[in-house]
């Protein structure tokens, strides 16, 4: 399987630790245009096991009023995908949990996917998540150029995909696979994991060669714990940039956050 | 790149055939495919997979045809604008599409994809909407078929689209404000597509133009092929020949032009016109003048022209009329764009106003502020007194009235 090809920081934290692993997704440039790294920072030290640094975007799709939100505010701050990759120079000297860069594929197309690449390899970034990038196109135009570079590619999986598109779904994938919870956008507060049981069970029967993290309306302790039953980990996303929106004493806040999810 | 389809013709001898139709992946030469995320990849598929078995139904073909027919009043008339024709020296003929019921050729559309939607099983329908008439006309064919209809207007749009804001209550929709972004047509889409992510199982998105993910464009696109059906018809009626000189129409997202090209894309003697709206002036910063100030990119679902930063953010369009005011074009279109087989001009908004004014004092018709581009272009084309022109004329200019009344004193000179 093409996962096997790539080695880096995800790939070798899932050979490792196989449970409860709590992955957060923040947006870049959000507060603060500044804010990027110190955000990483106090994640890894609060005890994050990966992070998502959302890329912004002017119309993101699948995301909710909270993220995209967010997103307006860190354009507003003057955040583009150039500046991101600056403010990651240099942060393998002081991150060690794998870092993952998640976007629309507008940015990447704009930004050029072969200058993309090599440049988040440089960095030490360790893989990509693009929603809306077509699985068949992945597989035909960039497939090779990613693992050549060691950069995994994480496709998502939802309650309406088949078993057999999970499958090539899963062929695609490098890291992991981003099991989305229930159709739902981001942050959608209507929406909550119960009734999802039988969904969750069918993933984890399907026995991905990726690992598997739980992804969309996981907002707590008692939600990231229940996720965690069914697969690798979770991951948190609005909940997080939420807190992040009323917060006086980012490093302090975001360490008491991420505690208190994994308690 | 597969515009260029090699065939043999009848004594076996290969020969390029331009195919400006979509291919079996869903592109328009490099534009097109389906750029979204997975939560919507199973109703993309299913109506991928069925949309042509289900519109190349006969009970589906009648069913349709009777409600063109009888419901919004197909065939629309081909007229020749005699007073029109004689200012520019030519003979120009209207497609009378501001006489469909609804007022505007949006209802095409909506006809066949609630059909379709009844034959998917669904029973909620979503849609977005920009100057109103495509939300009419959702509205509209929603209350035919007694399903629930709900529909997504920038709030900017509702503010200077009021009237139409009425009509979708007064049909039993819900009319849901878009209030991200700049509050127009691309984030009602936005808030469209939102919807059917959260909804994926009962419900159908009636997409308003050649916009979208493979098959949208593709299936919207035949739906008002009619259009140009008709044209051919008529034209052999009218003139003894089926091919106009030019094809002329405005585009927002592309449909009306979409339906008045449909049948003239392999007939290279017939000019393509396409009319973009510069709003204030092509490089004045408020425009929606999309090929002449796009790049590639993808918007909506789809890889194609699209207003936006050099970071790929997508630019906030800008047109005096709400219908035009998007910042992308249809794959189809930028294809034909790219490949030349269709003109862009692009028109201004008081150029607009103006050529409104001249149709209603010449012609006794009120038009759409959109179809006033198609109108006002006629300045700009070199026709011969031989030619004949074909001016989509897509929609009345009710919904309009307002902005009329209020800025005349501003454009007219
Ligand atoms: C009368 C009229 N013409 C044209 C348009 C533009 O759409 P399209 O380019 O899809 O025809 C609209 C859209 O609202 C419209 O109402």
């Amino acid at each position: 399987m093409t996962s096997t090809k790539i080695n880096n920081k995800l790939t070798q934290l899932f050979a490792t630790k196989k449970k409860g692993l709590l992955n957060i997704y923040f947006t870049a440039g959000y507060p603060q245009l500044e804010d990027t790294r110190t955000i990483l920072k106090a994640l890894q030290d609060g005890g994050a096991d990966m992070v998502e640094i959302g890329i912004p975007f002017s119309d993101p799709l699948a995301d909710g009023p909270i993220i995209q939100e967010s997103n307006d505010a860190a354009l507003h701050n003057g955040i583009t995908l150039k500046k991101i990759i600056q403010q990651l120079q240099g942060m393998r000297d002081e991150i060690h949990i794998p870092v993952l860069l998640m976007g629309y594929i507008n940015s990447a197309l704009q930004y050029g996917v072969e200058k993309l690449v090599s440049d988040l390899s440089e960095l030490g970034v360790d893989g990509m998540i693009l929603p809306d990038l077509p699985v068949d196109e992945y597989k035909e135009k960039y497939q090779d150029l990613f693992e050549a570079s060691n950069l995994s590619m994480v496709f998502l999986v939802t309650p309406q995909t088949s078993a057999e598109r999970m499958k090539y779904i899963d062929q695609a994938s490098s890291g992991f696979i981003y099991v989305v919870s229930t159709a739902s956008t981001t942050g959608n507060e209507a929406k909550d994991l119960a009734g999802q049981k039988e969904y969750f069970e069918r993933i984890h029967q399907a026995k991905f060669n990726n690992p598997t993290m739980i992804g969309f309306n996981i907002k707590d302790h008692a939600s990231y714990t229940e996720a965690c039953q069914y697969a690798n980990g979770a991951i948190i996303g609005s909940a997080f940039i939420k807190m992040l929106g009323n917060s006086h004493l980012l490093e302090k806040d975001i360490k008491e956050f991420v505690s208190f999810v994994k308690q | 790149m597969s515009i260029h389809e090699e065939k043999k013709d009848i004594l076996g001898q290969s020969y390029i055939y331009m195919n400006y139709q979509v291919d079996k992946k869903g592109f328009y030469g490099n534009f097109g495919g389906a750029y979204i995320p997975e939560m919507l990849v199973p109703n993309v598929e299913e109506l991928r997979n069925r949309y042509l078995s289900i519109i190349q139904e006969e009970s589906f073909q009648t069913e349709m045809d009777q409600l063109l027919r009888d419901y919004v009043g197909r065939p629309t008339p081909l007229y020749l604008a005699k007073r029109l024709s004689e200012k520019y020296n030519t003979t120009i003929y209207l497609k009378r599409e501001d006489l469909c019921h609804t007022g505007a050729h949006k209802v095409n559309n909506t006809i066949g994809q609630i059909l379709l939607a009844r034959r998917l099983g669904k029973t909620r329908i979503i849609a977005e909407t920009g100057a109103g008439q495509h939300g009419v006309a959702t509205a509209t064919v929603c209350a035919l078929m007694g399903m629930e209809c709900i529909v997504y207007m920038g709030a900017v749009d509702m503010e200077r689209q009021k009237p139409n804001v009425e009509r979708m209550k007064m049909l039993g929709a819900t009319v849901r404000p878009a209030n991200s972004g700049s509050k127009t047509l691309k984030d009602a889409t936005n808030e469209a597509i939102r919807d059917w992510i959260n909804n994926p199982v009962d419900t159908h998105y009636i997409i308003g133009s050649v916009v979208g993910p493979h098959p949208y464009p593709d299936l919207v696109a035949r739906f008002q092929s009619i259009i140009s059906e008709e044209m051919r018809e008529q034209l052999i009626d009218k003139t003894g020949s089926p091919n106009p000189n030019y094809v002329i129409a405005c585009v927002g997202g592309g449909s009306n032009a979409a339906g008045a090209f449909y049948h003239y894309l392999n007939e290279k003697s017939v000019n393509l016109i396409a009319v973009e709206a510069a709003g204030q002036g092509v490089y004045s910063g408020h425009s929606a003048a999309t090929t002449f100030l796009g790049k590639p990119g993808v918007i909506h679902g789809s890889k194609t022209l699209l207003m936006q930063t050099e970071d790929g953010q997508i630019t906030e369009p800008y047109s005096i009329s709400a219908g035009l005011d998007y910042p992308g074009i249809g794959p189809m279109h930028a294809n034909l764009f790219e490949t030349g087989r269709a003109k862009f001009y692009s028109v201004t908004d008081g150029e607009a106003f103006n050529a409104a004014m001249l149709l209603s004092r010449m012609e006794g018709i009120i038009p759409a502020l959109e179809s006033a581009h198609a109108i006002a272009v006629l300045e700009n084309i070199p026709v011969k007194k031989d030619d004949v022109v074909v001016i989509n004329l897509s929609g009345r200019g009710d919904k309009d009235l307002m902005t009329y009344i209020t800025r005349k004193d501003e454009f007219t000179k």
